[in-house]
């Protein structure tokens, strides 16, 4: 089976976000960008899906501008076997994302699709389900553990409620939660030799889809922070401001 | 693009019994977004639901599917039968928690409409304001699509008053079986202790708690001020306790009166799902830890000694 894996470039998490002065949208000029770290949870499975002999290629894909080769090569040091870039620098939306997907999904014959529950610049949490919908497969959302059995495939996923255990049938569509795994470190070898694997580049144009965007963006501002606090020197003068000041116990 | 009049479609969440407090506040959104709410409750067996649905504040009618296809609320029929129902709508809330999440994306799809995820204010019908960045930004997006696709997020909007409606409760077919996924099992979790989303208290204990054995002084402080516990994701990824503990950018986003941060660090993606609690208290040995900068109240101790003496004192 061929595996495709859906990866964003996002702002590195451990970089607080700043809003632009002209509240257009976050100053990403010269920020630490990285791969969504649910997208490396997603690419992660798909590699001990290859050691476990259930998926003969891995393929890597994302959506954007110029740097996101940079993201490829990252899933290709991984251990992604190919990669295909859909350039476009326009920022689209999951629903035209997975569109562009559908299409590679098709295109390449793969049996199954892995990506992030959520990209963590957004927080739309939308894409994968997307897809599974345009393609008329299964859906499979938040996994933490996934067991692929022929055409059938059992899958725990994380709910609020706690886990959530179903069977799809294959092809499915799934989406990686922190749990899934713990993504491994690339080293220096994989790196070269990610160079020199296969990056396929499709301008998001010749694809001919529609993938406009449906929301404008009017503003992007920083909430309100909060008021500083205050240090307490013991627990009894903690719990007499909670009952007296705060007046929340 | 047909004139609609302006009507919103909320997907009720239940298991079968009761209504979702999470609905509750989906519900209050519609009001906000304004014209007519109706409720679509689709499970097996869930006429009691839809009976209760019914009696919330400012709903016009409720649409009953009661059928096994959606007894487990597989997004897969979920999804067709919103599509089946949707067009007479020129908006469809559900809240934004897991269930809301999984399958409100999958109908947008198939509608061919953008999802608006987890909006904190309505601007006006077709405007709405949602955090990005793990709360760091706020966004405020317009959308042009002729049916808006929307979840909540809860802790922004107050819960609809359970009683005081009168709507009716229709009874409706649609939606298909798609025969893609079926249900397995859930894990229970343990009943009874507090809902962590609901809490007006919330104990929380992050990396610093070592391992699971130690979270029993958090749920002996938690008993005694009638809290839920909580954890951070380096707690969950740790094993010190099951993911539904999770309190962040991508676990539960919660705000209760009183936050209680025990070892815990304060990453980004932690505060995102706790810094809208009305009164914050760190507990942690580190003075340089994030989490003291949005703290109202902050003791730098070794929890092992401040969290005994503060159940002593309580």
């Amino acid at each position: 089976m061929k595996i495709l894996v859906c990866v964003k470039r996002v702002l590195d998490p451990q970089v607080k976000a700043r809003v632009k002065a002209d509240e257009s949208g976050v100053d990403l000029a010269n920020a630490k960008m990285t791969m969504n770290p649910f997208c490396e949870n997603a690419l992660e499975e798909a590699l001990r899906l290859r050691e476990a002999g259930v998926v003969e290629e891995i393929i890597v894909a994302s959506v954007g501008g110029g740097k996101t080769e940079e993201t490829l090569r990252h899933g290709l040091a991984m251990g992604a076997d190919r990669a295909i870039q859909v350039v476009t620098e326009d920022a689209l939306e999951p629903l035209g994302i997975a569109k562009v997907l559908k299409q590679i999904a098709e295109q390449e014959g793969v049996g199954m699709v892995i990506a992030g529950k959520q990209a963590i610049d957004d927080d739309s949490n939308q894409t994968a389900q997307m897809l599974s919908a345009l393609l008329g497969w299964s859906q499979a959302t938040y996994c933490s553990e996934i067991k692929i059995e022929g055409d059938m495939a059992t899958v725990t996923r994380e709910v609020d409620a706690g886990l959530e255990t179903i069977q799809v049938k294959m092809p499915a569509v799934m989406s990686a939660d922190l749990r899934l795994n713990e993504p491994r470190y690339v080293k220096l070898p994989d790196v070269m030799k990610a160079k020199r694997k296969p990056m396929d580049k499709i301008e998001l144009d010749s694809l001919g889809l529609d993938t406009a965007n449906r929301l404008t963006t009017l503003k992007v501002e920083e909430p309100e922070g909060r008021a500083a606090g205050v240090i307490v020197n013991s627990v009894s003068e903690l719990v007499e401001k909670l009952r007296n000041e705060a007046k929340v116990i | 693009m047909e004139n609609r009049v302006m009507g919103n479609l909320v997907i009720v969440e239940h298991d079968n019994n009761e209504v979702g407090a999470a609905t509750l506040h989906a519900v209050t959104a519609a009001q906000q977004i304004g014209g007519d709410i109706d409720l679509l409750v689709a499970g097996e067996n869930c006429s009691a639901v839809a009976d209760a649905a019914a009696k919330i504040a400012g709903v016009s009618s409720v649409k009953l599917a009661d059928d096994a296809k959606f007894g487990h609320h597989l997004a897969e029929n979920l999804a067709s039968l919103i599509v089946d129902v949707a067009a007479g709508y020129t908006h469809v809330l559900a809240s934004a928690t897991t269930f809301g999440k999984n399958v409100m994306p999958r109908a947008a799809a198939l509608l061919d409409k953008a999802q608006i995820s987890e909006i904190v204010e309505v601007k006006s019908p077709d405007t709405f304001v949602r955090p990005i960045y793990a709360g760091n930004a706020l966004a405020t997006v317009q959308s042009s699509d002729d049916i808006k696709m929307i979840t909540v997020r809860t802790i922004k909007f107050e819960p609809a008053a359970t009683e005081g409606g009168s709507a009716s409760v229709e009874a409706i077919s649609g939606g298909t079986d798609a025969g893609l996924s079926s249900w397995v099992s859930q894990a229970v979790s343990n009943n009874d202790q507090v809902d962590l989303t609901s809490a007006k208290i919330v104990v929380s204990g992050g990396r610093g708690m070592q391992n699971g054995d130690n979270f029993s002084m958090l749920h002996s402080v938690a008993a005694k001020l009638g809290a839920a516990v909580g954890a951070s994701r380096a707690a969950v990824d740790s094993g010190f306790v099951p993911n539904e503990l999770q309190v962040g950018q991508t676990g539960k986003v919660i705000a209760p009166d009183l936050y209680i941060a025990v070892g815990i660090s304060g990453a980004i993606q932690h505060l995102a799902g706790m810094k809208e609690s009305k009164v914050i208290v760190a507990i942690n040995n580190d003075s340089e830890a994030p989490i003291f900068q949005v703290a109202d109240y902050g003791l730098v101790a070794d929890l092992f000694e401040a969290v005994p003496e503060l159940d002593a004192a309580l």
